[in-house]
């Protein structure tokens, strides 16, 4: 060892020396993240149990038949949350839709395409995107995206593909294709800038090895990047629909707000995010409130289940290309090498 | 300088909170929750009245007309403020007893985007029930023309706007269309929240506004104030004694006293299609709800409000929109005060 270049004394403060323990900070630490991690749970264990406790008088009376019934009556006191249910999830799948492949477009275009500053400049106004709340998103969908739904993109999807189910009757300007349409504006930023950094974080050999090999520039993209962060990618995606399923003041101002299921996307829909916040500010009976706790809990449930399967879907994409050509391991973050590329500098 | 001077610190720094508080102790401050849709007045009201009395700080969530009765029966705030009475099952929940203070009336108007309607629209009740029914589709319809004979309406459809949200204003609409059509009162009925048969919904009056603008053909209801302060087109609405009347103050203010004959004690009344000849039918009151027995200091200064919103505070609803309540009503509502008792 030798001696230190340094007197150590006159580095750690004088509390220090007095401790003999020197790793009492290791464990304080610790205990310290482990009980913050723990507050975590013990919220969302609180939540379902307070959720489930206020939904009780609707379970009781209706218990699974909640989610098969498409009526929701305050006044009779009829309630189903079929309707809404159907509104969340068309309206998060055509969001994905419409968002996907734009954010992995522009994602890729900034990672691999685009000159370095054009990439920083455009990369941050992606991200600003992001920061801007939702009520404004609202806003912007009444005022310009609905009536542009009305008179323009509406009447031309009833033109050209009026034949499909899907756009049958009138636009209004509010419906559930508006609504799709700026929930997809919203989670592209959440996408695309997640997808930039998983694709930023495959190594820059990967793509040298496809283009060695006389792949051209889309085939080194397709084969060293897209095909290696697939699971990344994944993540990304189900990220941003966790945000659109959750999204609520946007989608009321702009999906019409009527608890009905139809197959056309010009029909006004109702998502379970958007009841809540139209009806419990002035719910006043007890099963009401307890129909809107319960609508709740199902859209818990509901974002539970879609997670899960997403991270099922990612376990075994990654157990996949790790099984397959590399034993490198990844997870699900970090792109996973397929190609045996061998690493080192050779020139 | 470390984890030992934390507690030192925090010491220092409660001390000085405490000792600069009693300073704050001469105000006393009154909780209230509710209704929105008096909110700019009360807050007015509020503001206003601390110049009468500076020791009085009242403060005033405008959650909504449900929240502040749910709050009122949790006991979290000292007073409420709600759109429609309390039902009797909620009543029977709150303790102690609650009293209904009427402090000025609101109406519903029901307004459209028609450009072949220049001058003035006349509606009667069952053509407004038919057309939120669905009953009704087209503007050229027969009874339509028939109340409106200078007017040339298009074979358009209608487009049906109602609120999306929860809302007192809803509430005094259906109430209105539960009492003058049997069909919507088996069909509908009348709430804060409806199963509508027809048409979009948007949130708040501003949404409600939004989709009319933006499509021609419809017709909505919003609140008075609203459609005044945004020049809104309004209909003239067939009252109970046959007469088109244009909403406005007065006409609000004369369903308050078309209705006083059967006003009950507790003043907990739905004074929609009213009598009388100027009564705008579709008119509602808002209340303030006090406990009948309020902690002494409070109590003092509750009441002192009140009676000042009853007299001086009446004059600053006209400008702000609200119809003030009748002046053979005032009476009888400044008595009721005087039964708020001290614990």
């Amino acid at each position: 060892m030798g001696a230190l270049p340094v007197d150590i004394k006159a580095i750690v403060p004088p509390a220090l020396r007095r401790q003999r323990d020197i790793h009492a900070g290791d464990r304080r630490f610790f205990h310290a993240t482990r009980a913050v991690a723990l507050l975590v749970t013990l919220v969302l264990l609180g939540l379902l149990v307070q959720l489930g406790n206020l939904s009780l008088p609707v379970l009781q009376t209706s218990g699974f038949g909640f989610l098969i019934n498409q009526n929701w009556d305050p006044v009779a006191g009829d309630f189903g949350a079929l309707s809404f249910i159907h509104g969340t999830l068309v309206s998060s799948l055509l969001a994905l839709l419409i968002s996907v492949p734009v954010s992995v477009g522009v994602a890729l275009f900034l990672t691999e395409l685009a000159p370095r500053r054009v990439s920083l400049v455009l990369g941050f106004l992606v991200e600003m995107l992001a920061a801007v709340p939702s009520v404004v998103y609202g806003l912007w969908g009444i005022f310009v995206l609905a009536p542009l739904v009305r008179t323009e993109i509406g009447p031309a999807l009833r033109e050209y593909l009026g034949f499909l189910p899907l756009f049958k009757g009138a636009p209004y300007g509010v419906g559930m294709l508006p609504a799709g349409i700026l929930l997809a504006i919203m989670i592209t930023p959440t996408i695309a800038s997640l997808c930039r950094e998983v694709f930023r974080a495959v190594p820059v050999a990967q793509r040298e090895a496809a283009l060695a090999l006389g792949g051209t520039r889309w085939e080194s993209i397709s084969i060293g990047v897209l095909r290696a962060t697939r699971s990344g990618v994944l993540g990304a995606v189900v990220l941003g629909l966790g945000r659109a399923l959750g999204e609520t003041m946007a989608v009321t101002m702009v999906i019409g707000n009527r608890a009905q299921i139809s197959a056309s996307l010009f029909a006004p829909a109702q998502t379970m995010a958007s009841v809540i916040a139209n009806e419990y500010a002035e719910a006043t009976e007890e099963l009401h409130l307890a129909a809107l706790a319960a609508t709740g809990l199902v859209l818990f449930f509901v974002s539970l289940l879609i997670n899960s399967g997403a991270r099922f879907l990612i376990w075994n994409v990654d157990r996949e290309a790790r099984g397959g050509r590399s034993k490198k391991a990844g997870t699900s973050q970090v792109p996973t090498p397929v190609l045996a590329v061998p690493q080192g500098g050779e020139s | 300088m470390n984890q030992r001077s934390i507690p030192l610190i925090l010491a220092a720094l409660l001390s000085v909170f405490f000792t600069v508080n009693p300073a704050r102790a001469e105000t006393l401050l009154l909780n209230g929750a509710g209704a929105t849709f008096p909110y700019p007045l009360y807050s007015k009201w509020f503001s206003e009245f601390r110049k009468v009395d500076p020791k009085a700080e009242i403060n005033y969530q405008s959650i909504g007309s449900g929240g502040g009765i749910r709050q009122l029966t949790d006991k979290t705030v000292d007073f409420g403020a709600s759109d429609a009475p309390m039902t009797d099952e909620q009543l029977a929940k709150t303790k102690p007893a609650v009293l209904h203070i009427p402090t000025v009336l609101g109406a519903v108007v029901l307004t459209y985007n028609q450009p072949a309607i220049r001058g003035d629209f006349k509606l009667t009740s069952d053509i407004v029930a038919d057309i939120f029914l669905g009953k009704i589709t087209e503007w050229n319809d027969a009874r339509i023309a028939a109340v409106n004979p200078g007017l040339k309406l298009p074979s358009e459809p209608i487009l049906v706007v109602h609120r999306s949200d929860g809302s007192g204003t809803t509430a005094i609409f259906s109430d209105w269309l539960s009492k003058v059509s049997p069909t919507w009162k088996s069909k509908v009925g009348a709430g804060a929240s409806l199963k509508w048969p027809e048409g979009l919904g948007g949130k708040g009056n501003e949404g409600v506004t939004s989709l009319i603008k933006q499509n021609p053909g419809s017709i909505g209801y919003v609140e008075l104030i609203y459609a005044r302060s945004n020049k809104l087109p309004v209909a003239q609405i067939r009252n109970k004694a046959g007469e088109f009347v244009t909403p406005t103050t007065e006409s609000v203010t004369a369903a308050a006293a078309g209705a006083l004959k059967a006003m009950p004690e507790d003043f907990r009344i739905s004074i929609t299609d009213a009598d009388g000849a100027k009564s705008y039918p579709i008119s509602g009151f808002t209340y303030l709800l006090a406990y009948s027995k309020m902690p002494k200091a409070k109590q003092a200064v509750f009441v002192k409000f009140l009676n000042w919103a009853l007299k001086d505070g009446q004059k600053l609803a006209e400008p702000l929109g609200y119809a003030p309540l009748p002046k053979v009503l005032l009476d009888k509502v400044t008595a009721k005060v005087a039964k708020i008792q001290a614990e």
